[in-house]
């Protein structure tokens, strides 16, 4: 039998514990009231449809280790950055589709940012994104240094504006691309020297197509180094994007 | 009187000094002028032998991808890697190449370790062997450094730089054995760590499954025949780069 002592007790302390419940969520209440009166949620900016323009399109083909050019026609963006992540998520999305002549898993989403810097020669301060294996850096967080660097970048983030900054380089100079690309394309990349080259170089030659100021392009894997893209590939340096542009 | 004695000392000394240097400057002029002494003949050197380094590519716990068997398994590139490695090496050893391999078991090699023992060796050939289910026959990568000229202290990272010509050379002899022997092939042009920091004509060689007509590319990992066509192949286009090599 518990002595009657301990009952009121115990009945005291659950009084309490839901007194302080409806406190607390009262005070959360008004809290959120506090912060809602604050912000202006009221739609300012309507929402714009990009016009569709047409994109070059350098397709991988396994079969005889080539890229062959393709026009598509989609809505593009007018910010660079946000223009070369969705010509590339288009590149992407063909690889993805069943019977790609290069067939890679993934999509459009496997293309996470894409960053335009100014090209090395140009920067004041480099970003060091070179030589993950020794005196430059294994695995440093990259991504933090390109978005403390200036730049036009884009980022996928479901219901917001991309953020943009001013670009300091000269309007019509060298611009260097890094492409961040999800995890799980990594992940899923069929392993191999030409599959692998192939993939790089696509996208290198479709963003030296459509953006000619692009001349170099670096690749991130999830905002981190990476020493190859699928076991082969190097991942550490630089691409001449001109390499892989068709020749005129 | 001691300050006359003094004088005639010194002035005996100089004259000394002057017949000296004089005798030095005529024996000098004698040597330039005498003809030249006939050399020894020398017994005739043995040849140096001919090293080839092969690299079989991954290992440990580095499996690179995995290439299906018709039994829906998979073999690792590892595996396979090594198998033709060990393969090609009986094949140049019986033909008098002197072979040396970065690794001869399932172990762990990173890709500084394998330009290291290729650098080391000083050879005249250096394959790096791959295998991948993308493509057909046999793709051939040279390094895609730009060719540059010999420099005493090479950077790590651009070694092959100085001998991308001479990879490129190689590219054609083995590309043309392998054309004899009924193989397809694809030539190109990749980033490969281990190869760009070589110092000596190399190349990547991806074995990809045979898909030509009344083949099954399911069964071309697990098929001996279809590997030795690839060994022999190689085999005679080394034979054949031994020969020009050693061609005045």
């Amino acid at each position: 039998m518990i002595p009657r002592y301990q009952a009121v007790l115990f009945a005291i302390l659950l009084a309490a514990s839901v007194i302080m419940g409806v406190v607390l969520w009262q005070l959360r209440e008004r809290a959120h009231q506090r912060l809602l009166q604050g912000h202006d949620s009221a739609p300012t900016q309507a929402p714009q449809v990009a016009p569709a323009e047409q994109a070059t399109l350098l397709v991988a083909s396994d079969p005889d280790n080539s890229l062959l050019t393709q026009l598509q026609t989609l809505p593009l963006p007018q910010d660079p950055g946000s223009r070369a992540r969705v010509i590339l998520g288009k590149l992407l999305d063909l690889y993805a589709a069943p019977g790609a002549a290069h067939p890679v898993p993934g999509g459009g989403a496997s293309i996470a940012q894409v960053f335009l810097l100014p090209a090395p020669e140009l920067l004041s301060n480099p970003v060091i994104l070179s030589d993950p294996s020794g005196a430059e850096g294994r695995g440093k967080p990259a991504l933090s240094e390109v978005e403390r660097g200036p730049a036009v970048s884009s980022r996928r983030t479901p219901g917001t504006r991309a953020p943009l900054t001013p670009n300091p380089a000269p309007p019509n100079g060298p611009l260097l691309a890094v492409v961040n690309l999800t995890g799980s394309f990594v992940a899923s990349h069929p392993s191999g020297l030409e599959a692998e080259n192939l993939t790089l170089q696509s996208i290198c030659g479709t963003l030296h197509a459509n953006l000619p100021r692009v001349t170099q392009v670096r690749f991130l894997v999830d905002g981190q180094q990476r020493a190859t893209l699928a076991g082969h590939a190097d991942l550490t340096r630089a691409y001449l994007a001109a390499d892989a542009a068709p020749q005129p | 009187m001691n300050l006359l004695k003094d004088s005639q000392t010194s002035r005996t000394k100089s004259l000394r000094r002057l017949l000296a240097a004089f005798l030095l400057a005529a024996a000098a002029t004698l040597a330039a002028q005498a003809p030249p002494v006939p050399a020894v003949p020398q017994p005739p050197l043995a040849p140096p032998r001919f090293i080839v380094v092969l690299d079989a590519a991954h290992g440990g716990d580095d499996p690179g991808g995995s290439l299906t068997n018709p039994d829906g398994g998979g073999q690792p590139e590892k595996a396979f890697t090594l198998a033709l490695s060990v393969r090609l090496r009986s094949l140049l050893a019986a033909r008098g190449f002197q072979v040396i391999t970065t690794r001869e078991s399932d172990a762990a090699v990173d890709s500084d370790r394998r330009a290291e023992i290729a650098n080391r060796a000083n050879a005249q050939a250096c394959l790096s062997l791959h295998a991948a289910e993308t493509g057909s026959g046999v793709h051939l990568f040279a390094s895609s450094l730009s060719p540059a000229a010999p420099t005493r202290i090479p950077a790590w990272k651009t070694a092959q730089a100085a001998w991308v010509t001479r990879s490129l050379a190689l590219a054609g002899v083995v590309n043309s054995a392998l054309l004899q022997a009924g193989l397809p092939v694809t030539l190109g042009r990749a980033t490969l760590p281990a190869v760009d920091s070589m110092t000596c004509p190399a190349l990547a060689v991806e074995v990809a499954p045979d898909r030509s007509a009344g083949s099954n590319p399911a069964d071309s990992f697990i098929d001996p025949a279809y590997q030795a066509r690839i060994a022999e192949a190689l085999a005679t286009a080394l034979l054949e780069w031994k020969s020009e090599a050693r061609q005045p």
